[in-house]
């Protein structure tokens, strides 16, 4: 090209200048409320810079003056598409902290709820990359699914999407034949479903175009950026909290770590779909040996510590020791031992780690949430430097930011 | 071979001396901590040593602690040996007129946002962080909120005080001993 012509380009605005364009905060694109200010060179990333904090709400902050049972409804509020597992983490921690030991029923009506946490959180993950790359009807299909667990929940808590489900040492009340029945109705239905949806998009060639190669990263560089969960066992590493460090009695199931090779969205899809059919491995066994445990365990679905769980509304009424400790339960009057600890559990997105420093006093002293998506979030400009801004889109979408949980 | 907190602390010692101290097992965690200057040789070391190999960074955070007379400001990392499923927990303080202490962004990329937030929150100063601004507030302020002097709730109300969170009066924080110390043995709560 000569000189004359560079100059005409560069006059015309061709050839070196760049754009810069806003990717959120409010994009249809982002799902969920943080900024990318990417910065464009026709259609090709030049950089990236992401702005998170959009709505932040001091939780660690609120959580020191919370009595433990009130810091539930906080984590909630994390990663609202797997709100139990949070619950569920938070409870254990405090479990661990207080040195409650809690009855394997617990531990197994724990564990069904958590995996169908990560398989609404996985599935809204997976349809919603297909929503990204031109494909609703997935998205729509599977929704119904997602209503159906969230049915399951309500009759085990009450709600739906921040579930506040469980309390320290166990649930607030067992199961009923409604929620088993629908779990029933689950665990015949969505395999197929689930099924059908992998057919839809895994060996679809669009799809296949869209995904393979997008927003891929070695297993070494996201162990260094921190990656944990689905998004680094599809680059490779078969780490998962559950394997690890069991809790909850983890140790007592059969199921597998997927892992990929490439860390690409495609990957990562997969892994995801073949979690879900893992969670359901899990809780076809957790149900099988809730339905083994019989006599006097059959219907346990608290551990037994006055202290901390609250008793039933008629021995308030009638019993002097379950009045005194209801009040002092609700009034945060309980007197937390001193101690540090730090508890984990497989998230939908992840380690989400508990970091818990308590000083004696009723509520924590300081309280640490170890956030998945606020460490991973990091690399997206190394996961879209040099790609089309169109890839950029489902990279984020196939890394499941929950701004909630990027936020906390 | 499963690494023991045992052989960690003996190896910790056998490189640094007397400079880790402080080591303790809550729920079996090891823990321990060293001066602010020797963090990143700590971290380094236990990055690079061929048994200890601690090359995932779990979490990094800090806690303020009014009365740990200069020594204020906590930074605590929690760092994982994946390979032999190890955890530990790291801490150096640093007095809160001159919180300054080393990033650790050259050794672990997913320490950059983390000592933001850390930054953002407590004012700990990253010293070689390639861009330690705020994150999740607002550029304009001023203040650390996450530090214990910032109370949460609207002083005007009398009824939510510290005593009310078996921590003593509003002034008076109260959850430190005499000496500065954390209480270990929690009052009576009559």
């Amino acid at each position: 090209m000569s000189v004359t012509t560079e100059k005409a380009f560069d006059e015309a605005g061709f050839g070196t200048k760049t754009n810069k364009i806003n990717l959120g905060p409010t994009h249809p694109a982002t799902h969920g409320v943080f900024q990318n200010i990417l910065e464009l060179d026709g259609e090709r990333i030049v950089s990236a810079e992401q702005t998170v904090g959009y709505i932040h709400r001091a939780f660690e902050k609120i959580a020191e003056r919370r009595p433990l049972y009130q810091i539930t409804p906080l984590t909630d509020r994390l990663n609202y598409c797997s709100a139990p597992i949070n619950n569920m983490g938070w409870h254990l921690t405090c479990e661990k902290l207080l040195g409650i030991q809690t009855p394997k029923r617990v531990d197994y009506l724990r564990v069904i709820i958590m995996e169908l946490a990560r398989i609404a959180d996985h599935l809204i993950c997976n349809s919603i990359v297909g929503v990204d790359t031109g494909a609703y009807t997935g998205f729509l299909y599977v929704m119904q699914y997602r209503e159906l667990i969230y049915e399951i929940w309500e009759e085990v808590c009450g709600s739906r999407l921040t579930t506040n489900i469980g309390r320290i040492g166990g649930f607030e009340r067992d199961f009923n034949d409604i929620a088993f029945t629908k779990l029933e109705k689950f665990l015949k239905e969505y395999p197929i479903v689930l099924k059908e949806f992998e057919n839809l998009f895994a060996r679809n060639r669009i799809f296949m175009e869209r995904t393979i190669g997008a927003g891929a990263i070695s297993a070494e560089r996201a162990l260094n950026y921190g990656f944990t969960g689905p998004n680094l066992r599809a680059a490779g590493v078969d780490y998962d909290v559950r394997i690890h460090t069991p809790y909850s009695s983890y140790q007592d199931f059969d199921f597998e770590i997927p892992t990929g090779n490439t860390g690409d969205c495609y990957d990562r899809f997969l892994v995801r779909n073949q979690e879900m059919y893992q969670s359901l491995r899990i809780i076809e066994q957790a149900y099988k040996k809730i339905q083994d445990i019989k006599g006097a365990e059959g219907g346990v679905f608290h551990a037994d510590v006055p202290e901390y769980y609250l008793p039933e509304k008629k021995d308030v009424y009638t019993k002097m020791e379950a009045l005194i400790y209801h009040f002092k339960i609700v009034m945060g009057e309980i007197d937390i031992p001193p101690g540090e600890v730090y508890n984990c559990v497989e998230g939908g997105n992840g380690e989400l780690g508990f970091y818990l420093i308590s000083d004696g006093g009723r509520s924590p002293y300081r309280l640490h949430f170890r956030r998945p998506c606020f460490i991973y979030y990091q690399a997206f400009e190394e996961l879209v430097k040099g790609s089309m801004l169109s890839d950029a889109v489902i990279v984020l979408s196939s890394l499941n930011l929950i701004a909630g949980e990027m936020d906390g | 071979m499963a690494l023991s907190n045992d052989f960690i602390k003996q190896k910790l010692v056998e490189k640094f001396g007397d400079q880790v101290t402080g080591f303790e097992e809550p729920y079996g965690m090891l823990t321990f901590e060293a001066p602010k200057d020797f963090n990143l040789k700590v971290i380094q070391f236990l990055y690079e040593d061929a048994e200890l190999r601690f090359q995932f960074l779990t979490d990094l955070t800090a806690v303020h602690y009014p009365f740990y007379k200069g020594r204020e400001i906590a930074v605590v990392y929690h760092l994982h040996n994946l390979a032999e499923n190890c955890r530990i927990r790291f801490k150096v303080f640093a007095p809160i007129e001159k919180p300054d202490v080393f990033s650790a962004t050259k050794i672990y990329q997913s320490a950059n946002w983390q000592e933001r937030e850390a930054y953002d929150f407590y004012g700990v100063n990253f010293i070689g962080h390639p861009n330690l601004i705020r994150i999740q507030n607002v550029e304009e302020m001023d203040y650390f909120p996450q530090r214990k002097e910032f109370p949460l709730e609207d002083q005007s109300r009398i009824d939510k005080d510290d005593e009310m969170f078996g921590r003593g009066g509003t002034l008076d924080f109260g959850n430190r001993q005499a000496d500065g110390a954390p209480r270990t043995i929690p009052e009576s709560t009559g």
